[in-house]
Protein backbone atom coordinates (compact mmCIF):
# COMPACT_ATOMS: atom_id res chain seq x y z
CA UNK A 1 0.00 0.00 0.00
CA UNK A 2 0.95 3.41 -0.67
CA UNK A 3 -0.45 4.57 2.29
CA UNK A 4 -1.84 3.31 5.31
CA UNK A 5 -4.24 5.18 7.45
CA UNK A 6 -4.68 3.03 10.97
CA UNK A 7 -7.03 4.17 13.58
CA UNK A 8 -6.67 8.03 12.98
CA UNK A 9 -8.11 10.12 15.70
CA UNK A 10 -7.69 14.26 15.47
CA UNK A 11 -8.90 16.54 17.90
CA UNK A 12 -8.89 20.35 18.46
CA UNK A 13 -8.83 20.88 21.91
CA UNK A 14 -11.39 18.96 23.42
CA UNK A 15 -13.58 18.56 20.59
CA UNK A 16 -12.82 15.30 18.54
CA UNK A 17 -12.98 15.92 14.66
CA UNK A 18 -12.08 12.72 13.82
CA UNK A 19 -12.67 9.44 15.68
CA UNK A 20 -10.78 6.11 14.42
CA UNK A 21 -10.66 6.16 10.59
CA UNK A 22 -8.81 3.48 8.80
CA UNK A 23 -8.29 3.27 5.21
CA UNK A 24 -5.92 3.32 2.57
CA UNK A 25 -4.42 3.46 -1.13
CA UNK A 26 -3.01 1.25 -3.52
CA UNK A 27 -0.34 2.90 -5.77
CA UNK A 28 -2.00 4.33 -8.76
CA UNK A 29 -5.55 4.62 -7.03
CA UNK A 30 -7.72 7.27 -7.28
CA UNK A 31 -9.79 7.15 -4.15
CA UNK A 32 -12.14 9.51 -3.11
CA UNK A 33 -13.58 10.57 0.56
CA UNK A 34 -16.81 12.38 0.61
CA UNK A 35 -19.18 13.84 3.38
CA UNK A 36 -20.93 16.63 4.48
CA UNK A 37 -19.79 20.04 6.38
CA UNK A 38 -17.50 19.73 9.00
CA UNK A 39 -17.70 15.60 8.65
CA UNK A 40 -14.11 15.82 9.29
CA UNK A 41 -12.55 15.98 5.43
CA UNK A 42 -10.37 18.73 5.60
CA UNK A 43 -8.99 17.49 9.18
CA UNK A 44 -7.80 14.35 7.83
CA UNK A 45 -6.13 15.69 4.83
CA UNK A 46 -4.50 17.96 6.81
CA UNK A 47 -3.13 15.56 9.32
CA UNK A 48 -1.86 13.04 6.22
CA UNK A 49 0.01 16.21 4.96
CA UNK A 50 1.67 16.96 8.25
CA UNK A 51 0.10 20.41 9.08
CA UNK A 52 -2.54 19.31 11.73
CA UNK A 53 -1.62 17.31 14.63
CA UNK A 54 -2.72 13.47 15.23
CA UNK A 55 -4.04 12.74 18.94
CA UNK A 56 -4.01 8.80 18.37
CA UNK A 57 -3.20 6.11 15.06
CA UNK A 58 -0.70 5.72 12.79
CA UNK A 59 -0.01 6.98 9.21
CA UNK A 60 2.24 4.77 6.73
CA UNK A 61 3.28 6.12 3.15
CA UNK A 62 5.96 4.59 1.29
CA UNK A 63 6.23 1.73 3.72
CA UNK A 64 7.23 4.02 5.99
CA UNK A 65 5.64 5.58 9.47
CA UNK A 66 5.26 9.47 8.92
CA UNK A 67 2.99 10.44 11.80
CA UNK A 68 5.08 12.24 13.38
CA UNK A 69 6.83 13.65 10.46
CA UNK A 70 7.07 17.30 9.78
CA UNK A 71 5.07 18.37 6.71
CA UNK A 72 7.83 19.55 4.62
CA UNK A 73 9.49 16.21 4.82
CA UNK A 74 6.29 14.44 4.03
CA UNK A 75 6.40 16.77 0.86
CA UNK A 76 10.38 15.73 0.14
CA UNK A 77 9.19 12.48 0.10
CA UNK A 78 6.72 13.16 -2.63
CA UNK A 79 3.54 14.12 -0.74
CA UNK A 80 1.57 17.05 -2.24
CA UNK A 81 -1.76 18.79 -0.97
CA UNK A 82 -4.04 21.28 -3.42
CA UNK A 83 -5.82 22.61 0.14
CA UNK A 84 -9.08 23.70 0.81
CA UNK A 85 -9.62 27.13 -1.20
CA UNK A 86 -5.97 27.08 -2.55
CA UNK A 87 -3.66 28.74 -0.16
CA UNK A 88 -1.73 30.32 -3.10
CA UNK A 89 0.93 32.29 -1.62
CA UNK A 90 -0.86 35.66 -2.10
CA UNK A 91 2.09 38.78 -2.70
CA UNK A 92 4.21 36.58 -4.83
CA UNK A 93 3.37 36.06 -9.07
CA UNK A 94 1.77 33.51 -10.10
CA UNK A 95 5.61 32.32 -11.88
CA UNK A 96 6.76 32.23 -7.86
CA UNK A 97 3.77 30.30 -6.65
CA UNK A 98 4.92 28.07 -9.39
CA UNK A 99 8.51 27.81 -8.70
CA UNK A 100 8.33 27.42 -5.16
CA UNK A 101 6.27 24.40 -6.00
CA UNK A 102 9.15 22.55 -7.25
CA UNK A 103 10.91 24.06 -4.48
CA UNK A 104 14.23 21.49 -3.03
CA UNK A 105 13.05 18.66 -5.42
CA UNK A 106 15.93 15.97 -5.19
CA UNK A 107 15.19 14.81 -8.52
CA UNK A 108 15.73 16.81 -11.64
CA UNK A 109 13.09 17.60 -13.42
CA UNK A 110 12.93 20.10 -15.94
CA UNK A 111 11.41 22.75 -15.25
CA UNK A 112 10.77 24.55 -18.11
CA UNK A 113 9.27 21.45 -19.71
CA UNK A 114 7.60 21.10 -16.57
CA UNK A 115 6.02 24.37 -16.63
CA UNK A 116 4.96 24.32 -20.82
CA UNK A 117 3.17 21.16 -20.08
CA UNK A 118 1.05 22.79 -17.18
CA UNK A 119 0.39 26.32 -19.27
CA UNK A 120 -0.96 23.62 -21.69
CA UNK A 121 -3.19 22.28 -18.71
CA UNK A 122 -4.13 25.68 -17.67
CA UNK A 123 -3.79 28.39 -20.20
CA UNK A 124 -4.56 31.08 -17.90
CA UNK A 125 -1.42 31.03 -15.61
CA UNK A 126 1.02 31.68 -18.40
CA UNK A 127 -0.68 34.67 -19.35
CA UNK A 128 -1.03 36.02 -15.93
CA UNK A 129 2.94 35.07 -14.82
CA UNK A 130 4.14 37.98 -13.98
CA UNK A 131 1.15 39.17 -11.78
CA UNK A 132 0.80 38.64 -7.87
CA UNK A 133 -1.34 35.34 -7.26
CA UNK A 134 -3.76 37.60 -5.00
CA UNK A 135 -5.40 39.49 -7.90
CA UNK A 136 -6.05 36.11 -9.61
CA UNK A 137 -9.78 35.22 -9.40
CA UNK A 138 -10.80 32.27 -6.22
CA UNK A 139 -11.16 29.78 -9.66
CA UNK A 140 -7.80 30.90 -11.20
CA UNK A 141 -6.18 30.94 -7.85
CA UNK A 142 -7.61 26.97 -7.47
CA UNK A 143 -5.90 26.11 -11.01
CA UNK A 144 -2.88 27.50 -9.46
CA UNK A 145 -3.17 25.32 -6.48
CA UNK A 146 -3.12 22.60 -8.68
CA UNK A 147 -0.57 23.41 -10.97
CA UNK A 148 1.65 24.38 -7.88
CA UNK A 149 1.04 20.72 -6.80
CA UNK A 150 1.42 19.10 -9.88
CA UNK A 151 4.77 20.59 -10.97
CA UNK A 152 7.03 18.39 -8.87
CA UNK A 153 5.43 15.45 -10.44
CA UNK A 154 4.31 14.07 -6.57
CA UNK A 155 4.02 10.39 -5.81
CA UNK A 156 0.24 10.92 -3.54
CA UNK A 157 -1.59 13.84 -4.51
CA UNK A 158 -4.15 14.81 -1.55
CA UNK A 159 -6.75 17.14 -3.17
CA UNK A 160 -9.09 19.41 -0.86
CA UNK A 161 -12.37 20.26 -2.68
CA UNK A 162 -11.23 21.39 -5.80
CA UNK A 163 -14.95 21.94 -6.98
CA UNK A 164 -15.19 24.97 -4.35
CA UNK A 165 -15.77 28.23 -6.35
CA UNK A 166 -14.95 26.87 -10.12
CA UNK A 167 -17.66 26.96 -12.73
CA UNK A 168 -19.74 24.35 -13.90
CA UNK A 169 -18.05 23.68 -17.04
CA UNK A 170 -14.15 24.20 -15.14
CA UNK A 171 -14.98 21.69 -12.40
CA UNK A 172 -15.52 19.18 -15.66
CA UNK A 173 -12.48 20.41 -16.71
CA UNK A 174 -10.74 19.83 -13.37
CA UNK A 175 -11.98 16.28 -12.62
CA UNK A 176 -11.52 15.20 -16.18
CA UNK A 177 -7.85 16.55 -15.28
CA UNK A 178 -7.52 14.46 -12.63
CA UNK A 179 -8.99 11.78 -14.14
CA UNK A 180 -6.54 11.79 -16.91
CA UNK A 181 -3.60 12.39 -14.46
CA UNK A 182 -4.67 8.79 -13.23
CA UNK A 183 -4.93 6.79 -15.52
CA UNK A 184 -2.58 8.13 -18.02
CA UNK A 185 0.07 8.86 -15.99
CA UNK A 186 -0.52 6.69 -13.04
CA UNK A 187 -0.55 9.47 -10.51
CA UNK A 188 -2.12 8.62 -6.88
CA UNK A 189 -4.61 10.86 -5.84
CA UNK A 190 -6.71 10.95 -2.93
CA UNK A 191 -10.03 13.08 -3.18
CA UNK A 192 -11.68 14.86 -0.45
CA UNK A 193 -15.32 16.41 -2.04
CA UNK A 194 -19.09 17.67 -1.24
CA UNK A 195 -19.52 17.26 -4.93
CA UNK A 196 -20.18 13.98 -4.16
CA UNK A 197 -21.63 13.19 -8.14
CA UNK A 198 -18.09 14.54 -10.01
CA UNK A 199 -15.74 12.89 -7.36
CA UNK A 200 -17.89 8.97 -7.76
CA UNK A 201 -17.64 9.20 -11.72
CA UNK A 202 -14.06 9.10 -11.86
CA UNK A 203 -13.33 7.44 -8.73
CA UNK A 204 -12.09 3.94 -8.40
CA UNK A 205 -13.00 3.22 -4.95
CA UNK A 206 -14.55 5.42 -1.95
CA UNK A 207 -15.35 6.53 1.55
CA UNK A 208 -18.20 7.83 3.46
CA UNK A 209 -17.53 10.19 6.37
CA UNK A 210 -20.07 11.39 8.76
CA UNK A 211 -18.89 13.05 11.76
CA UNK A 212 -15.48 11.91 12.04
CA UNK A 213 -16.26 7.86 11.18
CA UNK A 214 -16.04 6.93 8.04
CA UNK A 215 -19.71 5.06 7.49
CA UNK A 216 -19.32 3.18 3.95
CA UNK A 217 -16.69 2.09 1.41
CA UNK A 218 -16.44 0.68 -1.30
CA UNK A 219 -16.18 0.75 -5.28
CA UNK A 220 -17.71 4.36 -6.53
CA UNK A 221 -20.06 3.10 -8.73
CA UNK A 222 -21.37 0.41 -6.17
CA UNK A 223 -21.59 3.37 -3.27
CA UNK A 224 -23.24 5.57 -6.40
CA UNK A 225 -25.93 3.14 -6.92
CA UNK A 226 -26.18 2.66 -2.80
CA UNK A 227 -30.33 3.97 -2.19
CA UNK A 228 -28.69 5.71 1.74
CA UNK A 229 -26.19 7.26 -0.53
CA UNK A 230 -27.91 8.66 -3.03
CA UNK A 231 -30.53 10.23 -0.91
CA UNK A 232 -28.04 11.59 1.66
CA UNK A 233 -25.24 12.96 -0.72
CA UNK A 234 -26.42 12.49 -4.25
CA UNK A 235 -29.77 14.32 -3.68
CA UNK A 236 -32.06 12.14 -5.22
CA UNK B 1 30.58 68.64 3.14
CA UNK B 2 30.73 70.28 6.55
CA UNK B 3 31.20 67.90 9.44
CA UNK B 4 27.65 68.68 10.53
CA UNK B 5 25.83 66.81 7.39
CA UNK B 6 28.71 64.03 7.12
CA UNK B 7 27.60 63.02 11.07
CA UNK B 8 23.94 62.73 9.71
CA UNK B 9 24.63 61.15 6.79
CA UNK B 10 27.41 58.44 8.53
CA UNK B 11 24.56 57.78 11.13
CA UNK B 12 21.77 57.79 8.40
CA UNK B 13 24.39 54.78 6.61
CA UNK B 14 24.41 52.58 9.41
CA UNK B 15 21.00 52.91 10.36
CA UNK B 16 20.35 51.55 7.10
CA UNK B 17 22.97 48.55 7.22
CA UNK B 18 21.11 47.65 10.59
CA UNK B 19 17.56 48.55 9.08
CA UNK B 20 18.38 46.07 6.18
CA UNK B 21 19.05 43.19 8.83
CA UNK B 22 15.39 43.83 9.83
CA UNK B 23 14.22 43.84 6.49
CA UNK B 24 16.06 40.46 6.68
CA UNK B 25 13.65 39.13 9.14
CA UNK B 26 10.58 41.19 9.33
CA UNK B 27 10.40 42.12 5.49
CA UNK B 28 11.41 39.07 3.86
CA UNK B 29 10.27 36.06 6.25
CA UNK B 30 7.87 37.78 7.64
CA UNK B 31 9.10 37.19 11.63
CA UNK B 32 7.72 40.06 13.25
CA UNK B 33 11.14 41.50 15.37
CA UNK B 34 10.49 44.28 17.45
CA UNK B 35 14.02 43.87 19.79
CA UNK B 36 16.72 44.50 16.63
CA UNK B 37 18.63 47.05 18.45
CA UNK B 38 19.61 44.29 21.16
CA UNK B 39 21.40 42.94 17.90
CA UNK B 40 22.49 46.01 16.66
CA UNK B 41 24.19 46.10 20.37
CA UNK B 42 25.60 42.93 20.42
CA UNK B 43 27.32 43.79 17.16
CA UNK B 44 28.40 47.25 18.98
CA UNK B 45 29.71 45.63 22.16
CA UNK B 46 31.77 42.84 20.88
CA UNK B 47 33.37 45.39 18.37
CA UNK B 48 33.93 47.53 21.53
CA UNK B 49 35.19 44.95 23.76
CA UNK B 50 37.18 43.20 21.04
CA UNK B 51 39.15 46.60 20.70
CA UNK B 52 39.43 47.83 23.89
CA UNK B 53 40.05 44.51 26.09
CA UNK B 54 41.69 41.99 23.32
CA UNK B 55 43.08 45.11 21.13
CA UNK B 56 42.09 43.79 17.93
CA UNK B 57 41.28 46.05 15.13
CA UNK B 58 38.60 46.70 13.38
CA UNK B 59 38.86 44.41 10.68
CA UNK B 60 40.36 41.48 13.17
CA UNK B 61 37.75 41.65 14.93
CA UNK B 62 35.18 42.53 12.67
CA UNK B 63 34.28 38.25 11.53
CA UNK B 64 34.30 37.78 15.31
CA UNK B 65 32.08 40.51 15.85
CA UNK B 66 29.30 39.21 12.79
CA UNK B 67 29.36 35.56 14.03
CA UNK B 68 29.13 36.60 17.64
CA UNK B 69 26.06 38.68 16.74
CA UNK B 70 24.94 35.71 14.43
CA UNK B 71 25.14 32.97 17.04
CA UNK B 72 23.31 35.04 19.49
CA UNK B 73 20.78 36.14 16.73
CA UNK B 74 20.30 32.45 16.14
CA UNK B 75 20.15 31.55 19.94
CA UNK B 76 17.92 34.32 20.69
CA UNK B 77 15.99 33.52 17.03
CA UNK B 78 14.94 29.99 18.95
CA UNK B 79 11.82 31.20 20.58
CA UNK B 80 10.63 32.42 17.14
CA UNK B 81 10.21 28.72 16.15
CA UNK B 82 7.96 28.25 18.92
CA UNK B 83 5.64 31.38 19.17
CA UNK B 84 4.36 33.63 16.43
CA UNK B 85 2.68 36.98 15.74
CA UNK B 86 2.13 39.20 19.10
CA UNK B 87 3.55 36.32 20.74
CA UNK B 88 6.73 36.32 18.88
CA UNK B 89 6.49 40.70 19.04
CA UNK B 90 6.24 39.91 22.70
CA UNK B 91 9.08 37.71 23.21
CA UNK B 92 11.30 39.78 21.03
CA UNK B 93 10.50 42.86 23.19
CA UNK B 94 11.66 41.24 26.06
CA UNK B 95 14.89 39.94 24.18
CA UNK B 96 15.84 43.59 24.03
CA UNK B 97 15.05 44.77 27.66
CA UNK B 98 16.86 41.57 28.60
CA UNK B 99 20.18 42.52 26.36
CA UNK B 100 19.85 45.90 27.34
CA UNK B 101 20.12 45.14 31.18
CA UNK B 102 22.95 42.54 30.35
CA UNK B 103 24.80 45.56 29.42
CA UNK B 104 23.68 48.04 32.08
CA UNK B 105 24.55 45.64 34.89
CA UNK B 106 27.24 43.16 33.93
CA UNK B 107 30.66 44.77 35.10
CA UNK B 108 32.31 43.37 32.38
CA UNK B 109 30.18 45.18 29.93
CA UNK B 110 31.10 48.50 31.49
CA UNK B 111 28.03 48.89 33.27
CA UNK B 112 26.38 52.03 32.97
CA UNK B 113 29.61 53.91 31.93
CA UNK B 114 29.64 52.09 28.99
CA UNK B 115 32.25 51.69 27.06
CA UNK B 116 34.69 54.46 25.92
CA UNK B 117 38.08 54.85 24.61
CA UNK B 118 37.27 52.68 21.46
CA UNK B 119 39.91 53.42 18.83
CA UNK B 120 38.98 54.65 15.27
CA UNK B 121 39.29 52.18 11.99
CA UNK B 122 42.26 52.40 10.26
CA UNK B 123 42.58 50.99 6.61
CA UNK B 124 45.45 50.73 4.40
CA UNK B 125 47.63 53.14 7.23
CA UNK B 126 44.69 55.92 7.31
CA UNK B 127 42.72 56.42 10.38
CA UNK B 128 39.23 57.22 9.13
CA UNK B 129 37.47 59.66 10.26
CA UNK B 130 34.60 62.37 8.71
CA UNK B 131 34.25 61.88 5.13
CA UNK B 132 36.72 58.81 4.66
CA UNK B 133 34.33 57.13 7.60
CA UNK B 134 31.27 57.61 5.79
CA UNK B 135 32.83 56.65 2.81
CA UNK B 136 33.72 53.27 4.43
CA UNK B 137 29.81 52.59 6.06
CA UNK B 138 29.01 53.55 2.45
CA UNK B 139 30.78 50.66 1.13
CA UNK B 140 29.32 48.39 3.78
CA UNK B 141 25.70 49.34 3.10
CA UNK B 142 26.57 48.26 -1.21
CA UNK B 143 28.14 45.60 0.44
CA UNK B 144 24.74 44.71 2.57
CA UNK B 145 22.05 45.52 0.16
CA UNK B 146 24.07 43.61 -2.62
CA UNK B 147 23.67 40.93 -0.59
CA UNK B 148 19.83 41.28 0.09
CA UNK B 149 19.44 41.78 -3.30
CA UNK B 150 21.05 38.31 -4.39
CA UNK B 151 19.09 36.92 -1.36
CA UNK B 152 15.25 37.96 -2.89
CA UNK B 153 16.93 36.08 -6.38
CA UNK B 154 17.80 32.83 -4.93
CA UNK B 155 16.02 30.02 -3.52
CA UNK B 156 16.42 30.30 -0.11
CA UNK B 157 15.00 34.24 -0.79
CA UNK B 158 12.00 32.50 -2.33
CA UNK B 159 11.71 30.02 -0.03
CA UNK B 160 11.82 32.43 2.91
CA UNK B 161 9.19 34.93 0.88
CA UNK B 162 6.61 31.64 0.74
CA UNK B 163 7.05 31.17 4.23
CA UNK B 164 6.07 34.65 4.72
CA UNK B 165 2.88 34.25 3.13
CA UNK B 166 1.60 31.01 4.58
CA UNK B 167 3.63 29.19 6.57
CA UNK B 168 1.75 25.83 6.15
CA UNK B 169 1.11 25.54 2.59
CA UNK B 170 5.19 26.71 2.78
CA UNK B 171 5.82 23.19 4.32
CA UNK B 172 3.35 21.85 2.44
CA UNK B 173 5.50 22.19 -0.67
CA UNK B 174 8.61 20.84 1.07
CA UNK B 175 10.58 24.28 2.68
CA UNK B 176 11.18 23.47 6.50
CA UNK B 177 10.03 26.68 8.35
CA UNK B 178 12.79 26.03 11.11
CA UNK B 179 15.72 26.21 8.76
CA UNK B 180 14.54 29.27 7.27
CA UNK B 181 13.70 31.05 9.73
CA UNK B 182 17.11 30.70 11.93
CA UNK B 183 18.76 31.14 8.47
CA UNK B 184 16.55 34.84 8.41
CA UNK B 185 17.68 35.47 11.92
CA UNK B 186 21.51 34.69 11.00
CA UNK B 187 21.32 36.70 8.06
CA UNK B 188 19.29 39.53 9.82
CA UNK B 189 21.40 39.47 13.13
CA UNK B 190 24.79 39.39 11.14
CA UNK B 191 24.01 42.77 9.35
CA UNK B 192 22.37 44.64 12.91
CA UNK B 193 26.13 43.13 14.08
CA UNK B 194 28.03 44.88 11.31
CA UNK B 195 26.00 48.44 11.82
CA UNK B 196 26.97 47.94 15.12
CA UNK B 197 30.67 47.61 14.68
CA UNK B 198 30.39 50.31 12.82
CA UNK B 199 28.75 52.45 15.14
CA UNK B 200 31.07 51.67 18.55
CA UNK B 201 34.21 52.57 16.38
CA UNK B 202 32.22 55.71 15.01
CA UNK B 203 31.25 56.36 18.13
CA UNK B 204 33.90 55.71 19.89
CA UNK B 205 31.94 55.83 23.49
CA UNK B 206 28.97 53.49 23.68
CA UNK B 207 25.96 52.89 26.58
CA UNK B 208 22.98 50.75 27.01
CA UNK B 209 21.10 53.50 26.38
CA UNK B 210 22.25 53.22 22.72
CA UNK B 211 20.40 50.25 22.19
CA UNK B 212 17.60 50.51 24.12
CA UNK B 213 13.58 49.73 22.98
CA UNK B 214 12.76 52.69 21.43
CA UNK B 215 15.69 52.64 19.37
CA UNK B 216 13.68 49.10 17.86
CA UNK B 217 11.24 51.31 17.60
CA UNK B 218 12.76 53.49 15.64
CA UNK B 219 14.66 51.09 13.25
CA UNK B 220 11.23 49.68 12.48
CA UNK B 221 9.59 52.96 11.66
CA UNK B 222 12.16 53.17 9.20
CA UNK B 223 11.43 50.01 7.87
CA UNK B 224 7.97 50.07 8.13
CA UNK B 225 8.04 53.75 6.29
CA UNK B 226 10.26 52.47 3.64
CA UNK B 227 8.24 49.18 2.64
CA UNK B 228 8.67 46.26 4.60
CA UNK B 229 10.37 43.43 2.23
CA UNK B 230 11.98 46.22 -0.34
CA UNK B 231 15.45 45.91 -1.23
CA UNK B 232 15.74 50.25 -0.98
CA UNK B 233 13.43 50.60 2.00
CA UNK B 234 15.77 50.41 4.55
CA UNK B 235 17.79 53.41 3.14
CA UNK B 236 15.01 55.24 2.18
CA UNK B 237 13.36 55.45 5.74
CA UNK B 238 16.95 55.61 7.27
CA UNK B 239 16.84 58.86 5.39
CA UNK B 240 13.66 60.47 5.77
CA UNK B 241 13.45 59.55 9.43
CA UNK B 242 17.07 60.64 9.92
CA UNK B 243 16.88 63.95 7.84
CA UNK B 244 13.35 64.96 9.38
CA UNK B 245 14.69 65.80 13.19
CA UNK B 246 17.44 67.55 11.60
CA UNK B 247 15.15 69.91 8.99
CA UNK B 248 12.39 70.19 12.23
CA UNK B 249 14.68 71.01 14.69
CA UNK B 250 11.22 70.86 17.25
CA UNK B 251 10.95 67.30 16.63
CA UNK B 252 14.28 65.88 18.10
CA UNK B 253 12.98 66.19 21.67
CA UNK B 254 9.94 64.21 20.16
CA UNK B 255 11.91 62.09 18.18
CA UNK B 256 10.45 58.91 19.50
CA UNK B 257 6.69 60.05 19.49
CA UNK B 258 7.65 61.00 16.33
CA UNK B 259 8.77 57.79 15.28
CA UNK B 260 5.76 56.12 16.92
CA UNK B 261 3.19 57.85 15.28
CA UNK B 262 4.76 57.37 11.61
CA UNK B 263 4.74 53.72 12.13
CA UNK B 264 1.46 53.97 13.64
CA UNK B 265 0.26 55.86 10.91
CA UNK B 266 1.96 53.75 8.19
CA UNK B 267 0.36 50.73 9.78
CA UNK B 268 -3.26 52.25 9.61
CA UNK B 269 -2.64 53.47 6.00
CA UNK B 270 -0.30 52.35 4.23
CA UNK B 271 0.84 48.76 4.93
CA UNK B 272 3.03 48.23 2.67
CA UNK B 273 5.09 51.66 2.61
CA UNK B 274 6.29 54.33 0.66
CA UNK B 275 7.99 51.36 -1.80
CA UNK B 276 4.85 48.91 -1.89
CA UNK B 277 3.42 48.25 -4.83
CA UNK B 278 -0.18 49.85 -3.88
CA UNK B 279 1.07 52.76 -1.89
CA UNK B 280 0.46 56.30 -2.80
CA UNK B 281 3.46 57.61 -2.92
CA UNK B 282 4.02 55.13 -6.11
CA UNK B 283 0.81 56.08 -7.93
CA UNK B 284 2.01 60.01 -7.57
CA UNK B 285 5.00 59.18 -9.23
CA UNK B 286 3.44 57.21 -11.73
CA UNK B 287 0.94 60.04 -12.30
CA UNK B 288 4.52 62.68 -12.77
CA UNK B 289 6.35 60.48 -14.00
CA UNK B 290 5.30 58.50 -16.76
CA UNK B 291 6.50 54.67 -15.66
CA UNK B 292 7.31 56.39 -12.16
CA UNK B 293 5.50 54.04 -10.25
CA UNK B 294 7.01 51.30 -11.19
N1 LIG C 1 -8.76 24.68 13.79
C1 LIG C 1 -9.90 24.15 14.31
N2 LIG C 1 -10.24 24.39 15.60
C2 LIG C 1 -11.35 23.88 16.12
N3 LIG C 1 -12.19 23.08 15.46
C3 LIG C 1 -11.92 22.79 14.19
C4 LIG C 1 -10.75 23.32 13.55
N4 LIG C 1 -10.72 22.86 12.28
C5 LIG C 1 -11.82 22.09 12.14
N5 LIG C 1 -12.54 22.05 13.28
C6 LIG C 1 -13.78 21.28 13.51
O1 LIG C 1 -13.56 19.95 13.13
C7 LIG C 1 -14.67 19.45 12.42
C8 LIG C 1 -14.23 18.92 11.08
O2 LIG C 1 -13.80 20.00 10.28
P1 LIG C 1 -13.23 19.79 8.81
O3 LIG C 1 -12.73 21.10 8.34
O4 LIG C 1 -12.28 18.67 8.82
O5 LIG C 1 -14.54 19.38 8.03
P2 LIG C 1 -14.78 19.18 6.47
O6 LIG C 1 -15.34 17.81 6.32
O7 LIG C 1 -13.57 19.49 5.70
O8 LIG C 1 -15.91 20.24 6.18
P3 LIG C 1 -16.20 21.12 4.86
O9 LIG C 1 -16.90 20.25 3.90
O10 LIG C 1 -17.09 22.21 5.33
O11 LIG C 1 -14.88 21.61 4.36
C9 LIG C 1 -15.68 20.58 12.35
O12 LIG C 1 -16.64 20.36 13.34
C10 LIG C 1 -14.88 21.81 12.63
O13 LIG C 1 -15.65 22.77 13.30
MG1 LIG D 1 -13.11 20.91 4.31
Amino acid sequence: MLLEVEDLHIAYGDIEAVSGVSFGLEQGELVSIIGANGAGKTSILNALMGVVGVKKGRIMFAGKEITRLPAFRRARSGMRIVPERARIFPRLTVHENLLVGAYGLRKKIDLDSRLKWLYGLFPILEKRLGQPASTMSGGEQQQLAIARALISSPGLLLVDEVSMGLMPKLVDGVFDLLYRLNREEGLTILLVEQNAVASLEISGRAYVLETGSLVHQGPADKLAQDPRIREVYLGH
Amino acid sequence: MSGYLITIATIIVINAIVVCGLNVIVGYAGQISLGHAAFFGIGAYSAALLATKAGLSFWAALPLVVTISSVVGLLLGLPSLRVKDDFLAITTIGINFIVEAVFLYIPFFGGALGIGGIPRICLFGLRLKGFSFFLLCLAFLVLVMTACWWFTRCWAGLACFALREDEEAAASVGISPVRFKLLAFVAGTAMAGLGGALYAHYMRFISASDFSFPVSITLLSMLVLGGMGKLWAPLLGAVILGALPEIFRPLVEYRILFYTAILLLMIRFQPSGLLGDESLARKVLAKVVPGGGR
